[in-house]
């Protein structure tokens, strides 16, 4: 398969995930709005950044002027889930790619588009994920931008049910697999399970979602790799 | 105060450090039968607790939001693909919002 073919193929993919970052990257330039960056800042940042509740963050710190080590290193606690993901990808690609065209992958790897990766079979062409950065990546600036410069378009319902679709992904590509494979199953359950119990509990229910979400899933996949090792076939 | 250019340079470069330093560590292809089993089974441990329970918390309203998932999770059980997913959950939200 060629490399223009997988491209277009990426970018059709994620259409979903363009529509759903179009109108969630709102509230995002409200935010920065709100917080004093112009609405050039604001779209800039999330044309160079993509990474939703990262981007959260760093508006509060420049809101609360946190000095920059601080910020930098709340950033990299937000985004430490992004660590199991790129790990989880660096898998994914034909051995022996070159390693930048890995690294501009790299600069993109949010929940949703990893999601998509994991949907696709390995190995993975980088112009497939070039693809999906080219549908989503313009259109989480332009939802920056709108909402930086207009305020809040969108009635608050379609806001939540467009929040769901994105959520709604992740269950699209784990529940597949976890129908034919009773130890993805059996994690997957787990994982939600851990997650539910962690939200609800006083003081842990406080980490950012996204640092809960490494907590759990690195201890379980590692008890996992442990106790289910590898046959031939992936699980 | 200090420029928000700065802190967005802070954001952008932390985050893409984050990202980026798996794939200059590992260049090659993990032969480790550990290793690879665990980096297998990260995605479906990453995105079932990214998924529950956030996205039931995710709307106006607790029961919009139980019932976006569940619809999300029968319809993906039984075969439907990422759109169709997508489309139908964000439905019933929207249906129950507007409803409740």
């Amino acid at each position: 398969m060629g490399r223009r073919h997988s491209f277009i193929l990426g970018a059709r993919d994620a259409l979903p995930v363009s529509l759903g970052y179009l109108s969630v990257s709102f509230t995002l330039g409200l935010a920065a709005r709100q917080a004093g960056m112009s609405t050039l800042q604001a779209s800039v940042m999330s044309l160079i950044t993509n990474t939703s509740a990262g981007q959260f963050a760093g508006i509060a710190s420049f809101g609360a002027q946190s000095p920059l080590m601080l910020t930098a290193l709340a950033q990299a606690f937000v985004n430490l889930r992004y660590v199991l993901m790129s790990l989880s990808l660096t898998q994914r690609f034909v051995p022996g790619e070159p390693l930048g065209l890995k690294l501009l992958a790299a600069f993109d790897v949010t929940d949703e588009l990893f999601a998509l990766a994991m949907k696709r079979e390995a190995p993975l062409d980088p112009f497939y994920y070039y693809g999906m950065m080219a549908a989503t990546i313009p259109c989480w600036a332009l939802g920056t931008l709108l909402g930086a410069s207009l305020g809040n378009l969108l009635p608050q319902p379609v806001i939540y049910a467009v929040n769901v679709a994105l959520y709604a992904m992740f269950i699209a590509v784990v529940a597949p697999p976890a129908r034919q494979n009773g130890r993805i199953l059996k994690l997957a359950a787990l994982s939600m399970g851990l997650s539910g119990l962690m939200r609800a509990l006083p003081v842990v229910g406080g980490i950012a979602p996204g640092l809960r979400v490494i907590l759990i899933a690195l201890p379980l996949s590692f008890l996992f790799a442990r106790r289910y090792p590898l046959s031939e076939e992936t699980p | 105060m200090t420029n928000a250019w700065v802190y967005i340079l802070v954001i952008a470069a932390v985050t893409f450090l984050v990202r980026a330093f798996p794939f200059v560590l590992v260049r090659g292809t993990i032969t480790n039968p550990t290793l690879r089993a665990f980096l297998a089974y990260v995605p479906y441990a990453t995105l079932a607790a990214m998924a529950f329970p956030d996205m039931m918390l995710a709307t106006g309203t607790l029961w919009s939001g139980v019932m976006g998932f569940l619809a999300a999770a029968a319809v993906a059980w039984t075969g439907g693909g990422l759109f169709k997913v997508a489309a139908l959950a964000s439905g019933v939200v929207l249906i129950m919002e507007v409803l409740l």
